[in-house]
This record gives C-alpha cells, sequence and structure tokens, in this order.
C-alpha cells in the first residue's frame, strides 16, 4: 500500500494541505475554471482546484465510535496498524478506510464479536475517482448493527491497474448480487465470488458503465429550430 | 478499461448438451409440449419464466429447473428494465436528482423521494432545519405511499392467484390515497414533491379534510381484503407454509422489511432510527412469528392500518401548522418559487413570476441560478436509511462540492430481497414460485434502476 501512500500524498501536495486542518485521504475531483465551461473569458480559466474528502480524525472519535475501533483494533492484534488506515469521523458518521488484504478479516470481526455485530451489509457502492491516482475505485460497504443500533462504513480503495477486492460473500452472504452489481458498474473484481456475472447490464456488454470516463449518451434534439445537446455535452456548471 | 475476462454469465444455459430440445410456450399449446415431453421421456426440464410474464411484477425473467411439478433450481435474471438512473443523476443538479430517483421504484415514489432529500440535507448539515410542516408532510406522503405499494403488493398477489376482486379492491383503496397526494403534489405518482430543504408546495386549502375523509374509505378496503382474504380456505392453502424463510435465512440474505418482521425480528428504520420525527407519532410494527406468505399478508395489510393512524396524526399536526413554512429558510438553498395551478398546468406561481420579471433584477438574478446551476453541497459522504414499504432503503450519496451529486446509490429493498427467490422456491411447486414472487414483492423499476 506504499505506493498508494505516496500518491496520496502527491494529491495532498497538490491541494496545498491548510495548517492544522485533516489529513487528507481521498481526492475526489481536480476543478478547472470557475464555471464548469471551457474557454470563457473571464480569465478564471486557468484556475485549478483540488476537491478532497474529509480527512482523517484523530482521537476522540466521539459517540460510540472510539469503542467500535479499540475492539476491531484489539481483535486484529498487531495487523490493526496496516488494517485500518484511517479512520473517518464526519457528518455523525464513521468511515474505516480498510486494506484489502484484511477486509475479510475485518467484516468478519465485525459480523462475529458480540461487542461488534454488524449482522447485515447493506450492499456495497462502488465510487471512481479518476484524479485519485493509484486509489481510482472505492467500494463502500454500509455496515447495519441490529443489536447495537449502529451504523458504520468500510471503504476499500484499489487502483485502475489492480482492480481486485476479496469478495465478502462468504461473511455477508447478502452482498452476493450487490458485488456482481459493482462489477459490472465499475470493473471492481471480487476475487472468490461465487459467481461474478454481470448483473444489470448484458452478459456480452463492453465497458462498465458507471465509470467517470464512461459516457453518459444520448442525442442532441431539435426543439422550435434550436438544438439542445444530450445531457452530458451540455454547458456544466459543477 | 475493458478486463479481458471469461465471464461467467448470469443467463447462460442450464444445460450443456446443445442437442436439448428447446419448445417456445405461447399459451393455450401446453398440451403439445407436454405430449412431446413425454413422447422423449424428459423428465427434467428447465422452464424460462418472463421476462414478459404477468405474474413476475414487470420484467424479471426466472430460469426454473423443474422435475415433475417440483422445482429443484431457481435462478434470478435482472437487468430488464435497467434504466442509468443512478447515472444520469451525475448529470444533473441535486434538485433536479429527485425527478430521477422518484422513478425507480415507481410504486413507492415518495419513499425515495424521501431518502434521497435526507441524505442531501445530512450532506449540507441542515437536517434540523427543515421546518416541522415539511416533515409532517413528508410522513404523510411517505405512509399513503406504503399504502399504496403494500396495496399493489396484496392486489397484485391475490391477482396472480386468480383472484381478481382482490385486485380490484385493493386498487380502488390506492385510488384514495392517490386522490390526497394529487390534491397536494399534482400528481398520482412520479410526484418530485419532496426537495432538498422541505417540500415542493404547502397542502392547499382543504387539504386536512380531504385526509380525514380518505382515511374510512382505505379502512373499508382494508376491511374488505381481510374479509375476503385471511378466512379463505383456497388462500389459506396457497399461502400457509408456503415461500418459509426463517430468522436465520433473513439475516444471512440481508432481508429487511415485512419479510424480516413475519420472521419475528421487529426491525423497522422509523423506530430504531427515527428521521422526519418518526419518534413523535404513536404506531407500532406489527411481527408474526411464522415466516411464510400468508402471515406477510396479514403483516402488510396490518401495516397498513398503522400507517393511518399515523396519517390521522399528520392530519391533525397539519391543522394545527396552517401558514407555517415548508421550506428552509436559507435562500441559498430553498427552492425560490412556490408551485401554482395555472389555465396550461401546473407551474411557478403568477406572484413569483410578477416578482421577479416586473420587481426585483437580484430575485431574478437568484431565480436563475438556483434553477440553472443549482446549489453547492459540500464535498463528502453520507448514507441515509429510511424504512421503505418494501424494507430498508438506502442511499449513498457522494458530493465533489459541486452542484451536481458524484455518485448517488440507492440500495433498494427489491433487489436485495429478490436474492431469497432461489431458498423460497426450491423444493418447493411450480405454482408456489408465483406466490414467491408475490411475497418479495420487489418492483423491477428500483431493482434494476
Amino acid at each position: 500500500m506504499s505506493e498508494s501512500q505516496d500518491l496520496t500524498g502527491t494529491g495532498a501536495a497538490q491541494g496545498g494541505p491548510q495548517p492544522g486542518e485533516r489529513e487528507t485521504i481521498t481526492l475526489i475531483n481536480v476543478r478547472e475554471g470557475m464555471f464548469g465551461a471551457r474557454g470563457d473569458t473571464s480569465g478564471y480559466d486557468l484556475l485549478v482546484k483540488p476537491v478532497q474528502m474529509p480527512g482523517a480524525s484523530e482521537r476522540p472519535y466521539g459517540e460510540w465510535f472510539d469503542g467500535v475501533v479499540d475492539v476491531l483494533e484489539e481483535l486484529l492484534g498487531e495487523r490493526a496498524e496496516a488494517a485500518i488506515e484511517h479512520v473517518v469521523v464526519d457528518r455523525g458518521e464513521l468511515t474505516l478506510h480498510i486494506a484489502r488484504e484484511h477486509l475479510l478479516e475485518v467484516c468478519s470481526y465485525l459480523r462475529d464479536d458480540q461487542d461488534l455485530r454488524f449482522e447485515m451489509c447493506l450492499g456495497v457502492s462502488g465510487v471512481h475517482y479518476p484524479a485519485d491516482a493509484g486509489r481510482e475505485l472505492h467500494a463502500v460497504y454500509p455496515m447495519q448493527s441490529i443489536t447495537h443500533n449502529r451504523r458504520l462504513r468500510l471503504e476499500v480503495a484499489v487502483g485502475d491497474a489492480d482492480p481486485h477486492i476479496p469478495s465478502i460473500v462468504s461473511v455477508y452472504p447478502m452482498n452476493n448480487w450487490h458485488e456482481r452489481e459493482t462489477w459490472d458498474f465499475f470493473g471492481i473484481v471480487f476475487d472468490g465470488h461465487p459467481s461474478l456475472a454481470r448483473i444489470e447490464m448484458p452478459d456480452d456488454w463492453v465497458g462498465h458503465p458507471q465509470r467517470k470516463d464512461y459516457p453518459l449518451g444520448g442525442i442532441p434534439v431539435e426543439y422550435k429550430g434550436a438544438e439542445i445537446p444530450s445531457p452530458d455535452n451540455r454547458r456544466q456548471y459543477r | 478499461m475493458t478486463q479481458e475476462r471469461t465471464a461467467p454469465h448470469a443467463t447462460g444455459a442450464f444445460v450443456e448438451d446443445p442437442d436439448a430440445p428447446e419448445y417456445s410456450a405461447y399459451g393455450g399449446d401446453w398440451s403439445e409440449i407436454a405430449d412431446e415431453a413425454a413422447r422423449l421421456a424428459q423428465q427434467r426440464i428447465v422452464v424460462n419464466m418472463g421476462p414478459q410474464h404477468p405474474s413476475t411484477h414487470g420484467v424479471l425473467r426466472v430460469m426454473l429447473e423443474i422435475e415433475g411439478e417440483v422445482v429443484t433450481e431457481t435462478r434470478a435474471g435482472i437487468g430488464y428494465l435497467h434504466t442509468g438512473i443512478e447515472k444520469n443523476m451525475e448529470y444533473r443538479t441535486w434538485t433536479q436528482g429527485v425527478t430521477f430517483c422518484t422513478r425507480m421504484d415507481y410504486v413507492a415514489s415518495m419513499s425515495q423521494e424521501l431518502v434521497y432529500c435526507l441524505g442531501i440535507e445530512k450532506l449540507l448539515g441542515i437536517t434540523d432545519d427543515v421546518p416541522e410542516r415539511a416533515s409532517v408532510l413528508r410522513v404523510l406522503m411517505a405512509e399513503l405511499t406504503r399504502i399504496g405499494s403494500h396495496l399493489v403488493a396484496i392486489g397484485t398477489g391475490g391477482n396472480e392467484m386468480g383472484a381478481t376482486t382482490v385486485m380490484t379492491t385493493a386498487f380502488i383503496g390506492r385510488e384514495d390515497t392517490f386522490r390526497v397526494i394529487e390534491m397536494i403534489t399534482g400528481l398520482r405518482t412520479n410526484n418530485a414533491y419532496i426537495r432538498p430543504g422541505g417540500v415542493a408546495i404547502d397542502a392547499p386549502e382543504g387539504a386536512v379534510e380531504a385526509i380525514r375523509a380518505m382515511i374510512p374509505l382505505v379502512r373499508q378496503r382494508l376491511d374488505e381484503l381481510a374479509d375476503l382474504q385471511l378466512a379463505n380456505p383456497i388462500f389459506k392453502g396457497r399461502l400457509q407454509g408456503v415461500a418459509n424463510l426463517d430468522l436465520a435465512g433473513c439475516m444471512a440474505l440481508g432481508i429487511t422489511g415485512p419479510i424480516l418482521r413475519s420472521a419475528g425480528l421487529p426491525y423497522d428504520v422509523r423506530k430504531s432510527d427515527p428521521y422526519c420525527g418518526y419518534e413523535t407519532y404513536d404506531f407500532q410494527v406489527p411481527t408474526s412469528t411464522e415466516a411464510d406468505a400468508y402471515s406477510r399478508v396479514v403483516l402488510r395489510l396490518e401495516e397498513c392500518y398503522e400507517s393511518l393512524k399515523i396519517i390521522e396524526q399528520c392530519a391533525d399536526r397539519l391543522e394545527a401548522s396552517v401558514g407555517q413554512p415548508v421550506m428552509v429558510a436559507d435562500k441559498k438553498i430553498a427552492w425560490p418559487a412556490q408551485l401554482t395551478v395555472g389555465a396550461d398546468g401546473q407551474g411557478n406561481s403568477l406572484d413569483h413570476i410578477r416578482h421577479i420579471m416586473g420587481e426585483s433584477m437580484e430575485s431574478l438574478i437568484h431565480h436563475f441560478k438556483l434553477v440553472t446551476e443549482g446549489f453547492k453541497v459540500p464535498a463528502g459522504q453520507v448514507y441515509q436509511a429510511i424504512e421503505g414499504p418494501k424494507g430498508l432503503l438506502g442511499v449513498h450519496l457522494v458530493s465533489d462540492g459541486g452542484t451536481k451529486p458524484w455518485r448517488a446509490h440507492f440500495r433498494d429493498p427489491g433487489f436485495n430481497n429478490l436474492q431469497a427467490l432461489s431458498i423460497l422456491t426450491e423444493g418447493g411447486q411450480v405454482a408456489d414460485v408465483v406466490v414467491a414472487i408475490a411475497t418479495i414483492d420487489m418492483v423491477l423499476g428500483g431493482v434494476d434502476r
């Protein structure tokens, strides 16, 4: 993971982290210009502004978050440092960034330990961050504990060149179709999945449609003599 | 970008034998096919049900391997109604996204608007700023939607078993809920009524009376449905002990909603993680321990009665809060115009048009900026869950600090629950497959998005 750490550092350097700010983890996007449209005459066209996810949090995390992280660290023992890359608390929600090698172990602890007991994984949501070099594809797992009435989020980041994440279907069988969907839409390969087939797109579809470099498609429409471009070709106010 | 893999095929053939005989059934030709199968002495038959089959709630393809009347293997093929809603939402403003997500599970439109808007509000950090009257209207809409969705589940479920009266009765009751929804939002379904920061328009005069008039009508339909079905020996014979899934199975498959509650776990997000002030309403979460299709019909009916209780309380609160705002006070987020119905249909209120076109240049600029560009949402991600009619409905939203979602992903309860189809049907009769599909109560628009 050292490579991705370095690249994260590069991303942060671009953004120019302000002193006292939290350590940045995910570079969402690099905005250019002020208004989204290229070639405007305002002079703001050359503006380059990286956008970061809220960075890593320091202890105490607040609420029940410290307890859960403590238990997890205790169970992982000496592997805790490598497994839990970052802990982020933002908008009252806990996110644990997990190294993919340790994902299965973390999941089985989350499910089985009586102090954690996250019985349900609410699926896996892929997110594509093309600007986050070496960590372009993120898999986000919302976990629900019915026993303790808690929810947390696991996030696993992998590079576009090696988009492999271990499947957690052996621990959370409910994630079967969710992983197929994320494979289908993002091209993340969930190793060990019982049958990683496409689920929404046809079997012979080429490409992974939810990636940012995959066009939305659509055709221009003529309306009363004016041509309205397709949605992804319209002037964007980002 | 594309990985060269020998990908397994979701819709691949069960049988490797290329010479296996194939039949296409169009109805009325069953005896010929049966005779032919008998002639070939084939016991093991693979049946493709759907994707255009009236009992599959839309476009679900079910692949059944049967031996005689017994199902030995079931696979569900989905994706026939995939419309790229999540991808499309990345190209529209946060507000426009409401009109997309409302079309996913089109039987429970408003639930999806609600979870999406609650997610945006959490991202914006304005959850506590949403006016109380807006929350009451949201709860009202969510509960009307719940009744509508449950009535469709019960009604179509009955219809698929040949009981057309069950369907017509259920749909009449659903129409009563639609009259109130239409009176308040202007539309029966796909309302785009719940907006980030509040709701699109306040309830008109007479809405409270209309709600109060609706309650006994719907209650009467629910009574009728209960009378028609629950003691009926054929109904009981078809549903009792069919499509069983115990609590262990539910937990393994992440099942939520009426199916989970029929297995005895009273898990309801409205109680465990209340939103929109649900903790202040008086209602019960009905459960059962039978874990079969029959108990789920009973639960859905009971939930409708509980929803009517909530709607009664909403009517009281609406009466008490007349004139209060239904949108956040922050003008940088609140949609600038109220809607009205003109001669040419629904549109912006004429007072607002007069104001921006004739009186205030700043208001015009503000309107233009907010409507075309939208509001910016600070970078970050949230997960929001609500109790949809079909189970836990979740949304994962990622913002890059712009005016459009970077990613919007919905956890449709039907998508997750449909995974249980195999375990609900394998080992049972072919006729029970239809019951199992009805008891899952997924809507393919939501499953495929």
